[in-house]
């Protein structure tokens, strides 16, 4: 089985709850960082298998080289989300570096 | 003069020139895989910009809701009754094939345990504003599974244009000049052979003649 889990601090994960996702509150980058490597560890051990984490940019933006090692595979796909301070615009520049390797150029 | 050394020889030759034919083919190939990649890349591409900013903003309203929500109600309140998951996402993963990328599709269904509507609590100690900011966050909902398909497809896309990309310019740049030039050495090499042992021959005539009749 598949699932869905979000990874943020506790005030934006809570609303996830809700909607019936799997939510792990954590409140600094090091236990995100333990979080995301538990959460694509559970893919090896039994059926059930996070083939999206949502991720608060804030939290992902220390944990760019952990991440960069699944932009090649199938799943997970880690997708950054604003936290509830806003966007930090690094979900565009995902898109802009994705854009930059297959044109070798920004173009956009 | 070739970088590596080849034997001068017919057989050579020909394979040079198979190998040469089968290069060209293939770079036109993957010249065209590139092409078709790319056009469908920056379809997605523009996709996920759009996905992008509608989820931002859904989050952002959806995350202004929830904290009057927060503010109306006690956080105890407030965790109480989202404590309680009434609902469970399972989610479908099956694969779609985009030029030989396998990229992920996702397909979610809910299951509401019992007849809950979309709010898992009892509004008798909830404020309105939650009910509100869990309606948003559940509209967003739908766009950020569909951002999630999106921008994986476009990650993966990514990854293969650059490989097909590196592939196309090593044959185009290296491997096809390489040959040719290969070729072109032996065809030279060949024709002075030829020559040589032309000038040779006459030479060897012009001996016997002169042995045989005693002119010139």
């Amino acid at each position: 089985m598949y699932k869905i889990a979000v990874v943020g601090s506790p005030d934006t994960v809570i609303g996830f709850k809700a909607l019936g996702l799997d939510t792990f509150p954590v409140r600094e980058a090091e236990e995100a960082r333990r979080t995301l490597k538990a959460l694509t560890r559970t893919e090896e051990q039994n059926g059930d298998e996070y083939s999206i984490i949502y991720m608060e940019e804030a939290l992902a933006a220390e944990l760019t080289a952990e991440i960069a090692r699944f932009k090649d595979r199938p799943s997970p796909a880690i997708i950054l989300i604003p936290g509830k301070d806003g966007s930090l615009g690094l979900g565009r520049l995902a898109l802009e570096s994705a854009v930059e390797r297959a044109v070798g150029a920004n173009i956009l | 003069m070739p970088k590596k050394a080849v034997t001068p020889t017919r057989m050579v030759l020909n394979q040079l020139k198979g190998r040469l034919r089968t290069a060209s083919r293939g770079h036109k190939l993957l010249k065209d895989k590139r092409d078709e990649e790319m056009r469908q890349f920056m379809d997605v591409v523009r996709q996920n910009k759009v996905l992008r900013e509608k989820v931002e903003k859904g989050l952002t309203e959806a995350f202004a809701a929830m904290s009057m929500a927060s503010a109306v109600m006690s956080p105890e309140t407030l965790e109480q009754s989202l404590l309680y998951q009434s609902r469970r996402v399972e989610l479908d993963v099956s694969y779609k094939n985009i030029m030989s990328v396998n990229v992920p599709v996702y397909d979610f269904r809910t299951h509401s345990g019992g007849d809950a509507g979309t709010l898992p609590y009892g509004f008798a100690q909830t404020s309105g504003e939650l009910d509100d900011a869990l309606t948003k966050l559940y509209e967003v909902f739908e766009d950020m599974l569909e951002l999630a398909e999106v921008e994986k497809t476009m990650q993966l896309l990514a990854e293969d244009i650059e490989k097909t990309r590196r592939r196309v310019n090593a044959l185009e740049y290296v491997m096809i000049p390489e040959l040719q030039e290969n070729i072109r050495y032996i065809t030279m090499k060949l024709a002075e052979n030829e020559s040589s042992t032309k000038v040779r021959l006459m030479k060897v005539k012009d001996m016997v003649l002169q042995d045989a009749h005693n002119f010139s």
